[in-house]
């Protein structure tokens, strides 16, 4: 069985010079849900436009369901379905009008009713896409991509400005798609949206994969599961490697005098920093421990939080 | 939506529902009804389109109907021979047609600068006026000869050559009569640039030409479906523009309604094509706005819409009767007016038929869909 979606060493460059995508390799198996997660501009959209047979790569090779974009194009079309990161469809038509309209262009798509009741639009219906909300223009787009009853699902962003209600329902609508065998792709930079979604993702940063795996590979692989947040105020200034010396400490990075320990056992941790605070005689500000994210997986790759504006 | 509604219940998502299959055309014919459906539901397209030009056809058409024996105004400088003047003129056949009044130096002046007068009679002595007044203004000159006719005939000139004139202002001869054409092959070009240029960069501006060209949408079929659409709202246009014409003016059209409406098409798509060569590239709506505007205004002054093209000098007539517009035009007032065959004409329309063609030729190879 061929991978869902494949593609080896893809490469964009944009008028000669920008390189947004460098080098890039991925295999995405029938009935995963894929995720590309990374900061803006780190080449997500140009890697998934490539993917979605929208754009040219420099050079590189892409399949799809074992096919290719230069021979089997428009075989391809019926079997995927596409949200682009930004669609403004047309204001003066109803819901299920334009579904109606991108139903017609498939030879076998899905029936209207079906998919209204399945993005939860039936109410909406018969309204202008104009007066509709952001969360509900959101599942019309992912709808227009659903009634093409697609293989592979292509989803850049589908819930970048939802308010936390409208980001479950999609991630439900979602679920759903994948529980009935259909593959996902899709790119975000949102850590939750990840760390639930998906079965597999690729960290990319600067127009390449930095690590992949499952979610919990990801955060294993910083060593500690654990993070240990805390300030200190006062005389109390020591360095990384004090820290590094606590037993069970993985690693160290100091954000804005902001100590943070990924640790495997923090009630071991705990204890030998409290003690080695009485004995600087400084003050802890703060004091904080949680779960390991994949923001520490990033922020422990790069050096940089994921959402920097 | 209450929040009760929104709350996500688990969503289930039935396959295999059976669905007949899509045909060949199915893509087709829901672009064109999408297209006209959103026409209809855009007012501003309905007032542009339908209404604007009717607006224009009566404004234009009352500004300029017909009217009875236009009245000059003309001062006479105030002196002592002023009311023996204003008598002579009084006394002859034309008074009617000439309004005079006694004013002094100044306002004569004024008057005349203003367009208030056409002419100033200066009384010099009792046998001698002198005439101030513009060549370039043709109202000038008519009131010129006009007021001088009177004044002779009126002091004892006999005419010694016997004239007699037979006024010409039948349906087919008048100015709404000219208009009425003009302003159809005009609004021909308006909706064909609009419709198909503005639609194509606002649709790209939007993603939305990309999102259609990631299904399997045949790109024919769209393009196939915005030129229907245009083919539609010609057939309106015309038989709007010429039944107001019929009802309002009692204009006579000579022409077969079926000759009409196939020039009428050829225009209508070969200002798509230009329409669609503007839209090939821009990506911003402002940008192909410019654009448009920028092919459109030498057709409106030089194309003989609203006055005829004779006016420019003959070296420059070449050139503008191989511009479109003017081709249309004149297609279209030698058979609305005229009753001319299409066979007739085949000179404007080849410069229609290769407009439209290089049009649809350079876009097709430029068009980004991106």
């Amino acid at each position: 069985m061929p991978a869902a979606v494949e593609c080896r060493d893809l490469r964009k460059t944009y008028d000669g010079k920008v390189e947004a995508v460098r080098g890039l390799s991925l295999a995405i198996q029938p009935g995963e849900c894929f995720g590309l997660l990374g900061p803006n501009g780190a080449g997500k959209t140009t890697t998934i436009e490539i993917l979605e047979g929208l754009l040219e790569p420099t050079s590189g090779e892409v399949s799809i369901l074992g096919r290719s974009w230069k021979t089997n194009a428009r075989e391809l079309r019926e079997y995927i379905g596409i949200s682009l990161q930004e669609t403004r469809l047309s204001e003066k038509l109803t819901v299920r009008e334009t579904i109606e309209l991108f139903a017609s262009f498939y030879t076998q798509p899905r029936s209207t009713d079906e998919v209204l009741s399945a993005l939860q639009l039936n109410e909406k219906s018969d309204a202008l896409v104009g007066k509709l909300s952001g969360g509900q223009k959101q599942r019309l787009a992912v709808a227009t991509a659903l009634v093409a009853s697609p293989k592979v699902l292509f989803l850049d962003e589908p819930t970048t400005g939802l308010d936390p209600q409208s980001r479950r329902q999609l991630w439900d609508i979602i679920r759903a798609f994948q529980g009935e065998g259909g593959t996902v792709l899709l790119t975000t930079h949102y850590m939750d949206e990840a760390e639930r979604l998906c079965d597999r993702l690729a960290i990319v940063d600067h127009g390449q994969i930095i690590a992949e795996g499952t979610p919990a590979d990801l955060i294993e692989r910083l060593g500690g599961h654990h993070v240990v947040e805390f300030a200190l105020s006062g005389n109390g200034h020591l360095d990384n490697a004090t820290w590094q010396s606590l037993p069970s400490v993985d690693s160290v990075r100091n954000e804005d005098g902001v100590i943070c320990l990924n640790v495997r056992e923090p009630h071991r941790t705990i204890p030998a920093l409290l003690e080695k605070v009485d004995q600087q005689s400084a003050q802890l500000e703060r004091l904080n421990t949680r779960q390991a994210s994949l923001e520490d997986v990033f922020v422990n790759l790069t050096g940089r939080h994921l959402r920097e504006d | 939506m209450s929040v009760a509604q929104e709350t996500p219940s688990q969503p289930q998502i039935q396959r295999h529902t059976p669905v007949p299959r899509n045909g060949r055309w199915s893509g087709f014919r829901h672009l064109l009804g999408a297209r006209m459906l959103e026409l209809a539901r855009e007012k501003e397209v309905v007032f542009w389109v339908f209404v604007f030009p009717l607006l224009l056809a009566l404004g234009l058409g009352f500004a300029f109907r017909n009217k009875p024996a236009d009245r000059t105004t003309i001062a006479i400088l105030a002196s002592p021979n002023a009311a023996h003047i204003q008598e002579l003129i009084q006394s002859s056949a034309q008074k009617n047609a000439i309004h005079a009044e006694i004013v002094d130096d100044a306002q004569a002046a004024k008057g005349l600068r203003l367009g208030k007068y056409d002419l100033i009679v200066d009384p010099v002595s009792a046998d001698k006026v002198q005439y101030h007044y513009d060549p370039a203004r043709p109202e000038s000159v008519q009131s010129h000869v006009e007021v001088d006719g009177a004044l002779q005939a009126a002091a004892g000139r006999k005419d010694v050559l016997a004239t007699s004139v037979i006024v010409s202002s039948e349906p087919g001869s008048r100015y709404i009569d000219f208009l009425i054409p003009g302003l159809l092959g005009m609004n021909l070009m308006n909706s064909g640039m609009w419709g198909i240029g503005f639609a194509l960069v606002d649709m790209r501006q939007r993603k939305l030409l990309k999102r259609f060209v990631a299904t399997p949408m045949r790109r024919t079929d769209f393009l196939m479906a915005l030129a229907s659409s245009r083919l539609i709202l010609m057939v309106i246009e015309v038989g709007l523009l010429l039944g107001f014409g019929i009802l309002m003016f009692h204009m006579r059209v000579l022409g077969s309604f079926f000759t009409i409406v196939l020039i009428g098409a050829l225009g209508a798509i070969s200002f798509g094509g230009l329409g669609l060569l503007t839209a090939s590239r821009a990506q911003k709506i402002e940008s192909v706005s410019g654009l448009i505007n920028i092919v459109m205004m030498p057709m409106w002054i030089l194309s003989g819409v609203f006055f005829s093209y004779e006016r420019f000098p003959a070296t420059a007539q070449t050139f503008i009767k191989l511009l479109p517009l003017t081709a249309l035009n004149d297609a279209l007032r030698a058979t609305i007016l005229e009753g001319s065959s299409l066979v007739s004409q085949t000179g404007r329309i080849s410069v229609l038929v290769i407009w439209g063609a290089i049009s649809f030729f350079l876009a097709l190879r430029w068009f980004r869909w991106t």
